[in-house]
Formats: structure tokens, sequence, C-alpha cells
């Protein structure tokens, strides 16, 4: 069995390819996903009409620059210019201050503006509604006097918990573990074996009284080794790289990982085993693992959000248990006895996964 | 002497075709056995039900007295087996090899160290050891791999076509080394389709369509050739094979080389005959002799022999 896991390790090292998928792959991905895919609105290009122009009006544009998620672009002078800029996309949207601003404000309390919003994205449209929504508001409460504001009886105080500011990468590096680790897992395994296959080193190794136990446990070491190094690698890299909390336990962490990698290896050989070829394998291994859990775990699209039946496919990819388990484990602090169904779903996964790889065995191997 | 391999009625059938047909033999304690034959005549699967890598259609068999079926495991720990492909790990080097297949067949401590050098040594690779096993010549190669089949010290090694796509010398050498084992009493099963390294064998088994044709030691196998063989120079030897082979009383002519050998049922006939019906079709006959079968004529001639009972 260490025979066996030291000529892997040994492998391993020598083959520059497998080398760059164990450690280049998921640092480039990480890096890639962490600074390119936020899902978070910023810089929304804002054009201002601004028919007012008084020191209100100018406080108003201020605090929507200050705020950081709009910047403005021009400022205007016609209505038609507005409809020009957002027909040809040129900014997002466009911030209209009537001429009665100030007089309003001063006299009623309350003054209204116009926003127009490009539609044509409306993921874009709705978040930058909610913050000039938000910034208006903090902007109310800045200018009236005290008696005035007491006067709106209620006005929901919204905290969002876990992840204060919504930074979609606190949602996404710790749920990029996860995919990391299954590309990773059903990688390397699908080829380090199909390999063995394609070289005749299987039959080699089949005709020495090895047990199949022995094999597959001793393959799986060093790919164990391996991913516990990537989580580790990926874990630092999102705390101090892209500052994502971690407040849980850095120890479950690494058990829940090994749990993973335990199903994850043994389904990549086992698709391995039973495909013999290197080609098919890694083919396969995408396909059946890495897809779904770039799509189906909840990685980048909400479980909740799913048609039903998809939800229901959902409880049959691991990953799915593993993204609940990485952040709840990063974002919001949780230990075991919350997290233990996703456990059990990893630990039944395990036992799949290397059942799978023994049975896959039982005719070459005794 | 007694029976490292007993081996009766196996059958071994991939669907509708059957790669080995009932097929019974036994093979001596210290004995060098051969199976020859052409490729697809079956010699790789029943090497492959005696190792244990595949499980038998019919039949029964027995290595070092254990049953093929029931004891598989620990069959593995008392064979060697080398395999058709060159299959060591080519990204390790010689000694790594040598380790991994020590650590899988249980070879540890001080007994590692001494197998080690010994195989270092047979194979003639000490100053090899610490180079990638992809750089090494396939003749030396072949030489580790059977170090690696041999690191246990087991009673009984298979080797499946070992010497494949090998130089003649190189092949020689490992030859050199199978007689070695063999003195030292290791039983040796090999396979081959190469007809002069039959030679070096004690008994032969001539595999065709999945069957034995025959089995006896190689000078007893071309003494049985009961038909006289003519050895034939003409100027064209293609031409004239095709001819022999379609006229009335001959019953085989072969190429080779650039002579043509020639079956007939009787010598008296063959000698008058044969410049016959050469010059008939053409072709001169500048030599014509009554020579002594070499196995590939022994084995042409049982093929044939059984293809004419069926």
């Amino acid at each position: 069995m260490f025979a066996i896991a030291r000529k892997e390790a040994i492998q391993l090292v020598r083959d520059s390819r497998s080398m760059i998928l164990a450690f280049l792959l998921p640092m480039l991905l990480i890096l890639v996903f962490g600074f390119a895919i936020t899902l978070d609105v910023r810089n929304i290009r804002l054009a201002v009409l601004d028919e007012s122009m008084t020191p209100e009006s100018r406080h108003l544009v201020d605090a929507f620059e200050e705020s950081g998620y709009f910047s403005v672009e021009r400022y205007l002078d016609r209505h038609g210019e507005a409809d020009e800029l957002l027909v040809g996309g040129r900014v997002t949207a466009v911030l209209v201050i009537p001429p009665a601003f100030a007089a309003d404000l001063a006299a009623e309390g309350t003054a209204r503006v116009q926003l127009l919003l490009d539609g044509s994205d409306a993921n874009t449209a709705t978040i930058a509604l909610n913050y000039a929504d938000a910034i208006s508001h903090d902007f109310s409460s800045d200018v009236l006097p005290d008696w005035r504001t007491a006067r709106r009886s209620i006005s929901p105080e919204l905290r969002v918990w876990y992840n204060e500011t919504l930074e979609s990468r606190n949602m996404i590096v710790p749920g990029l573990i996860a995919v990391l680790m299954s590309i990773i897992a059903a990688m390397l395994t699908s080829l380090t074996i199909a390999r063995e296959w394609e070289r005749g080193t299987m039959e080699q190794l089949a005709a020495t009284p090895v047990h199949r136990v022995e094999v597959i446990v001793g393959k799986l070491m060093p790919y164990v080794g391996i991913g516990l190094v990537d989580v580790a690698l990926a874990t630092l890299v999102g705390v101090f790289l892209f500052d994502v909390p971690l407040r849980g336990s850095v120890s479950l962490l690494f058990a829940m990982t090994f749990l993973f990698l335990l199903g994850a290896l043994g389904f990549g050989i086992f698709l391995s085993a039973v495909l013999k070829s290197q080609v098919l394998a890694i083919q396969a291994s995408i396909m059946v693992t890495y897809l779904p859990a770039m799509l189906l775990s909840g990685f980048i699209y909400a479980i909740a959000n799913m048609p039903p039946f998809l939800q229901v496919v959902s409880y049959a990819i691991p990953a799915r248990y593993f993204i609940t388990i990485t952040r709840g484990i990063f974002l919001k602090g949780v230990g075991i006895e919350t997290l233990w169904g996703s456990a059990l779903g990893l630990a039944v996964y395990a036992v799949i996964g290397l059942g799978l790889a023994l049975h896959a065995f039982r005719k070459e191997l005794a | 002497m007694t029976e490292a391999v007993r081996v009766s009625g196996l059958t071994k059938r991939f669907g509708d075709f059957t790669a080995v047909d009932r097929v019974s033999f036994a093979v001596s304690e210290g004995e060098i056995f051969g199976f020859l034959g052409p490729n697809g005549a079956g010699k790789t699967t029943t090497i492959k039900m005696l190792t244990g890598l595949l499980e038998p259609t019919a039949g029964s068999a027995t290595v070092a007295g254990l049953d093929v079926r029931r004891h598989r495991a620990a069959i593995k720990s008392r064979i060697g087996y080398m395999s058709q492909l060159f299959s060591l790990y080519l990204d390790l080097t010689v000694e790594e090899n040598i380790e991994l297949f020590a650590g899988l067949y249980g070879v540890r401590g001080a007994r590692l160290t001494k197998r080690r050098e010994w195989v270092l040594e047979m194979a003639a690779l000490g100053r090899q050891r610490k180079q990638l096993t992809a750089e090494l010549p396939l003749g030396w190669k072949q030489r580790l791999a059977l170090g690696c089949a041999v690191l246990h010290e087991p009673p009984i090694l298979f080797l499946d076509e070992p010497t494949s796509g090998v130089d003649p010398v190189a092949r020689r050498e490992f030859w050199d080394l199978i007689g070695r084992l063999s003195e030292e009493g290791t039983t040796v099963f090999v396979s081959t389709h190469y007809m002069e390294e039959a030679e070096y064998c004690h008994r032969l088994a001539l595999m065709h369509g999945g069957r034995i044709i025959a089995m006896d030691s190689p000078g007893a196998l071309k003494a049985s050739m009961e038909e006289p063989l003519f050895e034939i120079a003409t100027d064209d030897a293609a031409r004239a094979v095709e001819a022999l082979r379609v006229s009335q009383g001959i019953l085989e002519a072969s190429m080779y080389g650039r002579e043509v050998h020639a079956v007939v049922a009787d010598e008296k006939w063959g000698r008058e005959h044969l410049p016959v019906l050469l010059t008939r079709a053409g072709l001169e006959c500048r030599s014509l002799r009554s020579i002594a079968p070499s196995l590939e004529d022994v084995f042409v001639s049982r093929v044939r022999r059984a293809g004419a009972q069926e």
C-alpha cells in the first residue's frame, strides 16, 4: 500500500502536467473567479441632469458619487441627451433632479428626483435601483432636521447577516474551494488509473498479490494530500488576498475536505477503471463532476431558485453538501452541530465513491 | 518430478468466440515450458487464466498446487509474471521500479537489499540504477522487467512473449537469464511466436486456434515429422509456392527466406516430381535437397494435419 502511494507520489512529482493540474490550475481558478466574477455591481455609469443647480442638488450628486456604486460620467443639459446616452449604452443610469428640488425640500421636507435606468440588464438595473434608494434615504436623513425624519413612523432597518456587505466574493471563494476539489479530484485520479490501463501496468499490478483495497488506498493517499494542500492554499488566498472571513474551525474544514475527497477520488477511480482511457475518463469526469458542481450545487445559482426538478437533482451532487459546509464554516462560523446533515451527505458519497471503485476492480484484482 | 502446473480441459470463451479450447497439459518443476503459436492462438489467454488475471469459462487448473479459481491471491504471491507489453513504470528509475515491486510482493528489509542487488547484477543494470526506465533501450527494460518479476523468488515464472520487439542479441542474453533461472530450480512458462526461441524450451506446446496441436520436446517434435521435406532453390520463390500449392501430391509449400520448403508424402516421389512441376510452371529448379525439418516446418505441418481432421 505504501509502496503504491510512494510510487504514485514520485510519478506525480515527475509529471509536470499533473503538477500543473494539481497546483497551478486551482490557483489560477481562484484568482480568476475571485477577481473577475464578482457578482457585485460597482461603478455604475451615471449621467446627471441637474436642473436645480442648488447646493442641495450638488450634495445629492456627491452622495451618489461617494457611495462607490455610481460614477458620474457626464453632466447633461437637456432631457434629449439622456435618451441618447441610455440607448447608446454609454451610461446605465441617468439621475434627473428637477428645478423645484431645493424648494420642495425646504418647503415640504420631501422632493422628487427621477432615476432613469437601462433595464436591458435587469440584474444590474435592480441593484442600481436599490443602491439609489438607499443613497437617497441616507441623504434625506442627513439633510433634514430631526423632527421631520421622526415623522416617518416606520423605517425598516435592514441588516444582512453573515455577509454584511453582500460581497459576492465572500460567497464565491468558499464555494470555489468545493468546485476546485471536484475538478482536481476527478481529473487527477481519472488520469492516473486510466494511464495504468493504457500502458499495461495495471495488468502487471493485477498479477501481484496486492489487494485492490491496497491499490485504491495507495493511489488515494497522494491525491488526498494534494487536495488538502490545495484547500490550504485556496483558504490562504481567500482570507489574505480577498479578505474573506474565516469564522469557523479550520480543522473541521479540513476534516470535511478529507471526507469529500474520499468520495470524489473514489468516483474518479471508478470512472477510469470502467472507461480505461485517459481521454474518455477525463471527459466523463468533467461531465459528471465538474459541470454539476459548477451549475447545480448552488455555487453560482441558488438552489432555492432552481426549478423543482433540478432542486431534487442537486441532492445527488456532492459539491452541494460541500459548498454548504464551506460557506457555513467560512461565513457563519458554525460547527458540526449545524452541518451534520451535509457532512452525512458527504459520508454517503464517500462510501458510494469508494464502493464503486472497489467494485470496478473486483474482476482484475484480488 | 512434481508438477508445477496442471491444466485439464481449460476453456475460455469471450461471447461466441472460443479463445482457448479444452487445453490440457502439465509442467514439471524446473522445466522451461514453451507455448508456441501465432498471435491469436490463445497463448496469452491461457497464461492470464493461470496467473489469475482471467476467470476460466470451464475446466480446471492448478498452479503450485493451488486451484486458479479458488486461490487467486495465494497463487499471485508464488508466481512471477511478465506481460506482453513492457509494463514497468517508465517515469520511475530502475531502482524505484525494483522497490515498488518489492513492496507489492512484500519483500522488505535485509531481503530487499539483497534481492535488489541481485536483480541489478542479474540484469546488468548496476550503473543505471538511478536512471529513468524510459531512457533504457528496450532489451534492458525487458531484463529489468524480468528482474522485477522474480524479485520475490517465485518458484514459477510466467513470461508472455517476453522478447517481442527486442533485437536478436538482446533476445539471446534474455534467454541466457531464463536458462540460469531454470537451472536454479525455477519453473519457466513462456509463450513466444519466435521459432528460434522455442528451441531453448525443454518442452513445447504448439498452439493453434485455441488448441494444443502438438506437445513434446523440440527435438522429438522435429523427429516426429514423418513426411519428407525438400528445400528448393528457384528463380522465383513466390511463384513457385503458388504453383506447388495447387499441384497434386504436394502437402505443403511455403517460402523460407529465398528458398521454398515443400512437404510431400513420399521422398522418392518428391525427388522425381518436384523439378517437373516447377519446369511445367516455367520456373527453374536450381537445386533440390532433402532436409531435416525446423520447428516452423513442424508447426506448419501440424496445423495442416489439425485442419484436415476437422
